[in-house]
C-alpha cells in the first residue's frame, strides 16, 4: 500500500457496523440532523434476490445442504445471506483448550438478516444482580433508565407478545400473539402440570401491519430473510427511514483497521481498507460509533494503538476484550406419541416459537446463579437436511421399517433450547494474537474460553427440566449427554449461541470499565460503542433487543453533545 | 394467466410489495408464490435427461443406486430414493467434499473386498440374500462390537444412510410421503385443529 486515500468530505458520526447497534445509531442520528457515514465490511443485500423465501428443499441442486454439504455448518443455504463460523481470509484463533466459536457477518444488515427475532427485555434485576449474589458487577445504569428505550424499539420494530406479569421478563409494548401451534399447546399443557411458566414468545414478527410493513403470511421462514419484511432486520427495518433522510452514505466492503486519534485525545478518522480496491482509506468524522459486533468492536480498539493510547483505544485500564460472556445453551428433544394421531395440517406459524418457558425460578434457591429460558421448537416443520439424523442414529436399521418410522415419528418431536446466563470470569475474554493477521494486514483475535460449574449446573437442570417436561407428555427423552468431559450434560462451546457480548463493558468506574452508562469511552468521549460489547452482564435474554435500545439511548446523548458542542 | 416475460425476480418482487403496491404483475402474493414455484419446477424438468454421475464411476453409482433404493424403497405408499433423486443428490455433494469422496468412495471399495473375502464376488455380483446378509450387519453398531472388523462398514452405511434420507425427504416425493402441507402464504393463521381425545 503505497498511500492513503482521505475521503474529502468530514461527517458528523463516523458508524462502523449495520447490524442492530449500527443501523439504530445511523437511524436515531440522521434522523436527529446529522450527516453520517456508514462503514460494512461485507456487501449490500438484494432480498429479491438473496432471499429464498417460499422456497422448496428440491428447488435447489444441494436441497439446502450447500456446496459439497458444507452449508449445513452454517444453518443451511436457505438462510439469509448473514455471514459464517469461518470467513476465508478472515481467521481468529483459539486458546488451547478454547474452543471458542465466533460467528461473523460481512453483509449490509449483520446478524439481524436471519436472527431468532427473539425479542426480550431485560429485567430490573439483571441490572442489578450483583447487588443480590455477589457475582460479578451491576451496571451503572437501571431498568428504568432502558425501559422508556425498550418502549420506542418495540413501537418502532414491532413485537408480538401479551402482558404477563412475570417479574423476571417485563412486559412491553406488544403485537397481539399468534395462536399457538399443536405441539406448544401439550407442552404448556405439561408445563402448567409442572408449575413451570409457559407464555406466549416475544418475537419482532409482525402479526398486523406495522409502521408500512406488511404482516406476517405466517410461512415460518424469517430466518431465510423476508422480502416483504414483516420480521425485522437491521437492512430493512432501520436503515430505509435513515437513508430516506438523504444524510446517510453508506461504504460496503469496507473493512475498519483503526481508528484515528489525533493530538487533542479525540478521535478524528477512522481508517479502512476498501476490500474491492485493497486499498486503504481514511473517513473523517467529528464522533465515532462502533457497532461492529462485541469482539470485531474489541478487536478495533484494541488495534486503535496511539501515542496516547499504546494499548488501544479505550483500554488504558486493560478492559477491553475482558468480561467477555456468551448464553449458556443445552438442547433436547423427545418423541410425543400423543402427536401421532394429529392430522397433517399447516404448522408453518411465524419462524419461530410462538410460546416460550421464561425464567420462572427466580422466587427459590437454586445450585447455581441467575437463571435460563427455554425456547420451543418441533413438530410437523417443513422437511429438509438433517431432519432425520437423530432417527437414523437412534434405531439405524434401512429400509420399509425405516420409511415406516420416518412416517411415524415426523411431527412428533419436541425440543427445547436453554439458554442461560454466565457469570463473567477472568479465564474468558479475547485479546489481539501475538503473530497472526488477516488478509487485509489486520491483527486477528485470539479467544479464551472456560464454562465454570456455575453454568455446567445450570446445563445440568436444563437437562432435567427437558426431560420432566417430555415425560409429562407421556413422551421419551432422546438426548443423552455426558456427565463429564468437556461438554458434560450438552453445554455447548462458548460462542455456539451467538450471544457473545460484554467485551467493552459500561460502568460507573473506569478503573474496571470501558464505557459510560451512554456507551462514551471513558478515555475519548467523541468514541461510543453500541453493539453487545457494553453489556456489563448477560442475562437469560437475547441480546438484539437491549442492544438497540442502549444503541438508541446513546444516539440520543450523542445528538444532545452534538448540539451543545461538547464533543 | 400468462406467465410469459415474467421472472421469478418480477414474482418476488411482487411479494414484495404486496396487493396494496400493485408492482410489476397484478397478482396476490399466494398465487406469486405458486408461479415461482411452477417457474422453478420447469426450469429444472427442461434439463432432464439421463443422468451422468460427476464423480462416481459407471459402476460405484450403479452400487449407490442400489444402496439408496435398499435403504429408502417404493412401498405402497410411495416411490422411494431412487425415484426421488437421492443418488444424484449424493453424487452432487460427494463431487465437491474430499471427506465425502473417501468415506463413499472409500466405503464402496470396503463394500466389495469384504464381499470378495465373503462370497467371492463383489456386492453387486452377490445374490440378494447374500447382500441382505451383509447389510444386516453394517446396517447397526452393536454388530462391530462383536466383531471389530465390521466398525467400517457401519460407519460407511451410516453416512450413506443418512445421505439417503436427506436426499430422500427434501423431494418432492418425501416431502408428500410426510405430508407436509406449509410453505405457502396465507392471510391469518389458524393455530391448531382440535386435538383428538
Amino acid at each position: 500500500m503505497s498511500q492513503i486515500n482521505r475521503l474529502p468530505k468530514t461527517y458528523d458520526v463516523c458508524v462502523i457496523g449495520s447490524g442492530a447497534g449500527g443501523g439504530m445509531a445511523a437511524k436515531v442520528l440522521t434522523e436527529g440532523g446529522l450527516n453520517v457515514v456508514m462503514l460494512e465490511a461485507g456487501r449490500q443485500v438484494y432480498p429479491d434476490k438473496d432471499y429464498k423465501m417460499l422456497m422448496w428443499p428440491y428447488d435447489l441442486p444441494h436441497r439446502g445442504a450447500g456446496v459439497g454439504g458444507r452449508a449445513s455448518e452454517n444453518f443451511s443455504e436457505f438462510l439469509a445471506p448473514n455471514g459464517a463460523w469461518q470467513i476465508e481470509g478472515e481467521p481468529y484463533t483459539s486458546a488451547e483448550g478454547a474452543n471458542f466459536k465466533w460467528f461473523r457477518s460481512r453483509i449490509v444488515g449483520g446478524r439481524t438478516n436471519h436472527w431468532g427475532r427473539i425479542a426480550l427485555r431485560f429485567a430490573p434485576i439483571d441490572f442489578q444482580s450483583a447487588t443480590r449474589d455477589g457475582l460479578g458487577d451491576d451496571w451503572p445504569i437501571t431498568y428504568d433508565d432502558v425501559a422508556p428505550y425498550y418502549d420506542k424499539v418495540e413501537s418502532y420494530i414491532g413485537v408480538f407478545g401479551t402482558k404477563e406479569n412475570v417479574s423476571s421478563a417485563p412486559d412491553g409494548v406488544f403485537l397481539p400473539p399468534p395462536k399457538p401451534r399443536c405441539t406448544e399447546i401439550l407442552i404448556k399443557k405439561a408445563c402448567d402440570k409442572l408449575n413451570i411458566t409457559c407464555i406466549p414468545a416475544r418475537l419482532a414478527i409482525l402479526t398486523k401491519a406495522h409502521n408500512g410493513r406488511l404482516p406476517c403470511h405466517y410461512c415460518g421462514q424469517c430466518g431465510r430473510g423476508c422480502t416483504t419484511a414483516s420480521n425485522f432486520s437491521s437492512s430493512q427495518v432501520l436503515l430505509p427511514p435513515a437513508m430516506a433522510t438523504g444524510k446517510l452514505t453508506l461504504i460496503t466492503g469496507a473493512m475498519a483497521r483503526e481508528i484515528v486519534v489525533g493530538k487533542d485525545g479525540k478521535a478524528e478518522a477512522v481508517s479502512y481498507i476498501d476490500k474491492a480496491t485493497r486499498t486503504e482509506q481514511r473517513v473523517f468524522a467529528r464522533a465515532i460509533v462502533v457497532a461492529a459486533s462485541a469482539c470485531e468492536s474489541s478487536r478495533l480498539l484494541l488495534n486503535s494503538k496511539s501515542a496516547l493510547f499504546p494499548d488501544g483505544l479505550g483500554n488504558s485500564t486493560g478492559n477491553v476484550g475482558r468480561y467477555l460472556t456468551d448464553s449458556v445453551g443445552s438442547d433436547g428433544w423427545g418423541e410425543i406419541p400423543a402427536l401421532e394421531k394429529m392430522p397433517p395440517h399447516n404448522h408453518d406459524g411465524v419462524g419461530g416459537m410462538h410460546y416460550y418457558v421464561p425464567w420462572w425460578k427466580f422466587d427459590r434457591k437454586n445450585d447455581f446463579p441467575r437463571g435460563y429460558h427455554i425456547e420451543l421448537w418441533g413438530g410437523r416443520d417443513m422437511p429438509g437436511v438433517g431432519m432425520f439424523d437423530g432417527l437414523c442414529h437412534n434405531e439405524e436399521g434401512y429400509g420399509a421399517q425405516l420409511k415406516r418410522r420416518a412416517r411415524q415419528v415426523y411431527g412428533t418431536t419436541v425440543g427445547f433450547s436453554g439458554r442461560g446466563e454466565m457469570i463473567p470470569n477472568a479465564d474468558t475474554y479475547c485479546e489481539l494474537d501475538p503473530s497472526k493477521v488477516d488478509q487485509w494486514g489486520i491483527p486477528v483475535l485470539r479467544f479464551h474460553f472456560k464454562w465454570t460449574e456455575y453454568e455446567l449446573r445450570q446445563a445440568k437442570d436444563m437437562q432435567e427440566t427437558f426431560k420432566s417436561i417430555i415425560e409429562m407428555m407421556g413422551g421419551t427423552y432422546k438426548t443423552r449427554t455426558r456427565i463429564d468431559g468437556q461438554y458434560p450434560f450438552g453445554i455447548l462451546p462458548g460462542g455456539k449461541i451467538i450471544h457473545e457480548v460484554g467485551t467493552a463493558r459500561m460502568g460507573a468506574d473506569p478503573k474496571t470499565s470501558v464505557l459510560n452508562g451512554y456507551c462514551q469511552t471513558h478515555d475519548v468521549k467523541n468514541v461510543f460503542v453500541t453493539d453487545g460489547a457494553p453489556l456489563v452482564t448477560n442475562p437469560d435474554k437475547n441480546p438484539t433487543l437491549t442492544i438497540m435500545a442502549l444503541s438508541w439511548r446513546a444516539s440520543e446523548y450523542l445528538l444532545e453533545q452534538a448540539k451543545n458542542g461538547s464533543l | 394467466m400468462t406467465t410469459q416475460g415474467i421472472t421469478r425476480r418480477d414474482v418476488l418482487r411482487t411479494l414484495a410489495l404486496g396487493v396494496a403496491g400493485g408492482g410489476v404483475l397484478q397478482m396476490i402474493p399466494l398465487e406469486a408464490a405458486e408461479l415461482a414455484h411452477q417457474m422453478v419446477h420447469k426450469e429444472k424438468t427442461a434439463a432432464a435427461g439421463k443422468y451422468t454421475p460427476k464423480y462416481f464411476t459407471a459402476k460405484q453409482y450403479e452400487t449407490i443406486s442400489s444402496l439408496c433404493d435398499t435403504i429408502i424403497p417404493k412401498d405402497e405408499k410411495s416411490a422411494g430414493a431412487l425415484d426421488a433423486g437421492a443418488p444424484e443428490f449424493i453424487d452432487l455433494l460427494t463431487s465437491e467434499n474430499e471427506d465425502y469422496q473417501l468415506a463413499l468412495g472409500g466405503g464402496l471399495m470396503w463394500l466389495d473386498t469384504r464381499c470378495v473375502d465373503q462370497y467371492g464376488k463383489v456386492f453387486m455380483e452377490c445374490a440378494p440374500e447374500q447382500r441382505k446378509e451383509l447389510l444386516d450387519l453394517i446396517a447397526f453398531r452393536k454388530n462391530a462390537k462383536k466383531d471389530s472388523g465390521l466398525s467400517h462398514g457401519v460407519a460407511f452405511f451410516a453416512f450413506l444412510r443418512k445421505m439417503t434420507c436427506d436426499g430422500y425427504y427434501t423431494s418432492k416425493i418425501g416431502i408428500a410421503d410426510l405430508q407436509y402441507i406449509g410453505n405457502v402464504t396465507r392471510s391469518e393463521w389458524l393455530g391448531c385443529p382440535p386435538l383428538p381425545e
